[in-house]
């Protein structure tokens, strides 16, 4: 087989064009909403969202609404809560983080439980499946995604200030507190996207690993964003490629290959690679 | 037989000051615990105020509450004008140096431009005239030429001068600086107590908290004693006096004998240089 041939082949087929397609957008639009996650430390808000995702899977599922909109609403109006428990809890903020977490959770398996026949789709958005993508489903994903993607890049400077200084931004007159709350919303938004793709449980991988890849190579708030997008974008053709040859599970693929660049990134990083310190710290005047 | 003037010459020439901050009986604070109780104070425009008290007196509150950032629960306050947050792009803040992520990926030149996102607003980006400003606001603080560093790479000096710089390109009428000299070496001092007296005479008002009494007598026009509540407002030389000091520290204030006398207080803030070979650390909660 010529190399040629290897990486067309595969794109005879619907579902591997639409797989790609898919994987490629919410690889991007994770990138994209992944810089500012990482660098406001919001990994584990990502993780609780998309876990509060799922009673809101079940419930549409239950009433027979598009599963999408039950995602969705589940996803926004955990993140604002989230937003809310934030600005005046007594607790410590992870600690919020973890009780509405595991709770929204397990009442979706509660919920799941009851079911009583068995429920392919439901079970697809644990752990994704983009290569189960309907052409519906990707338009859904195409504009969902475009929306957050526009949002973001028409006041990224704002976010920019408000993610790097909030007083700062909020002295200068920015709407910080409302930007907090947007950009939750569309971190919801984003996660709900992306479960098809790769599950609720990895969703957070997609929106940290290729940041943070980046932010251990770059210094520039702009190069972070596009070598996240960079890194997100090979790692999902990459991932279903393997996928299609060796048969292996979408979503953990581009998973995988986004953790082995991060690996890469750890070990030859040009500032805090663990090789390129080593010189450095050995102790001077020893 | 020709009349003449009987009031001094300079009498008329000194303008009638206008007040660009005033603090009315303002208590405010956080969950239910008060910071400040009933601050009554006013800074004339153009003037330089030091704001003095041990950790935790509600310095750093008192500048939230003229920023806007911070709503008073009781009282009221007059900012250039108008009630606070309403002179939104008129206003500079600089956040302490512990406040800052310093690992953020932005170059001296980006946190600088920064400075100018409040006059642009949204969906605006910045033009040749932006980028004029802050390169002259570098030059101002001595930071031309290392426009591409991240800003992690720079000294504590060069940080504060780039902070500076920041506030310069935005610029305002009113700065309000969190300690502003904390941890910088005397030169970096005296260059940016030169350019804050500059934009004191060019009609700009400055409010910077400051635990360097020795800075503040000399500097600054007006001290602001606070620990919980106003200790006294007047002139920066009452930062000398040993008992109005020893009244806003709680006693932990030596005066040593000498011209000028030498001040050295035991509740310095962990940045600073003390004087003494021993230091006490108090509780530093808020």
């Amino acid at each position: 087989m010529d190399p040629l041939s290897f990486i067309t082949d595969p794109l005879a087929y619907g579902f591997m064009q639409r797989g790609l397609v898919a994987s490629v957008i919410v690889g991007v639009v994770c990138a994209v909403m992944g810089t500012f996650v990482v660098l406001k430390g919001l990994a584990f808000i990502g993780d609780a969202v998309s876990h509060a995702t799922f009673p809101g899977l079940v419930i549409a599922y239950i009433v027979g609404a598009p599963l999408y909109i039950g995602g969705a609403i589940a996803a926004v109006a955990t993140a604002l809560a989230i937003g809310l428990v934030s600005r005046r809890g007594r607790l410590r903020f992870d600690t919020s983080v973890g009780v509405l977490f595991a709770g929204t959770f397990a009442f979706g398996v509660l919920l799941f439980s009851t079911i009583k026949n068995y429920v392919a789709d439901l079970l697809g958005y644990l752990l994704g499946n983009v290569l189960g993508i309907s052409p519906g489903d990707l338009i859904q994903l195409a504009i969902l995604g475009a929306i957050v993607l526009a949002i973001v890049l028409a006041i990224r400077k704002e976010l920019l200030f408000a993610t790097f200084d909030p007083l700062g931004a909020a002295a200068s007159g920015l709407p910080v507190a409302f930007l907090e709350y947007l950009l939750l919303a569309l971190l919801g938004v984003t996660i709900v996207v992306s479960i098809q793709a790769v599950g609720i449980i990895m969703v957070v991988a997609m929106l940290v690993t290729p940041s943070a890849t980046a932010q251990l190579l770059v210094v520039r708030f702009g190069r972070m964003m596009l070598i996240a997008v960079l890194i997100a974008s090979v790692s999902a053709v990459t991932g279903l490629y393997l996928s299609f040859y060796l048969n292996l599970a979408s979503g953990a693929s581009i998973v995988l290959i986004e953790t082995i660049f991060f690996g890469l990134a750890l070990l030859l990083g040009p500032r805090t690679g663990l090789l390129s310190r080593a010189p450095r710290s050995i102790p001077q005047g020893a | 037989m020709t009349s003449a003037p009987t009031a001094p010459a300079t009498r008329v020439l000194e303008p009638a000051a206008t007040t660009a901050v005033a603090v009315e009986a303002v208590t405010a604070g956080y969950d239910h615990r008060p910071a400040l109780t009933d601050v009554s104070l006013s800074v004339d425009q153009g003037s330089l105020l030091a704001v003095i008290g041990p950790n935790g007196a509600g310095k750093s509150t008192l500048l939230k509450l003229i920023a806007g950032i911070l709503k008073p629960w009781t009282g009221r306050l007059t900012v250039l004008g108008g009630p606070p947050g309403s002179s939104a792009g008129r206003i500079a803040y600089l956040p302490q140096a512990e406040a800052v992520d310093w690992d953020f990926p932005v170059t001296v030149a980006e946190v600088v431009m920064m400075g100018r996102y409040g006059k642009l607003g949204f969906l605006r980006e910045p033009g040749r005239h932006d980028r004029e400003v802050v390169e002259a606001a570098l030059e101002k603080v001595g930071m031309q030429g290392a426009t591409e560093r991240q800003i992690g790479a720079l000294s504590g000096g060069q940080r504060r001068r780039v902070f500076l710089a920041r506030a310069i390109a935005a610029e305002p009428d009113l700065y309000l600086l969190d300690e502003p000299v904390t941890g910088v070496d005397a030169t970096t001092q005296e260059d940016l107590m030169d350019v804050l007296e500059g934009e004191a005479r060019s009609g700009k008002t400055v409010i910077a908290t400051t635990h360097d009494l020795i800075c503040a007598a000399q500097r600054f026009h007006q001290a602001a004693f606070i620990n919980g509540h106003l200790v006294a407002q007047g002139p920066a030389n009452l930062v000398l006096d040993q008992q109005l000091l020893a009244e806003t520290y709680g006693g932990h204030v030596l005066v040593l004998p000498g011209d000028g006398g030498r001040v050295v207080i035991d509740d310095a803030h962990h940045h600073d240089q003390a004087p003494s070979g021993e230091r006490h650390f108090h509780d530093e909660s808020r």
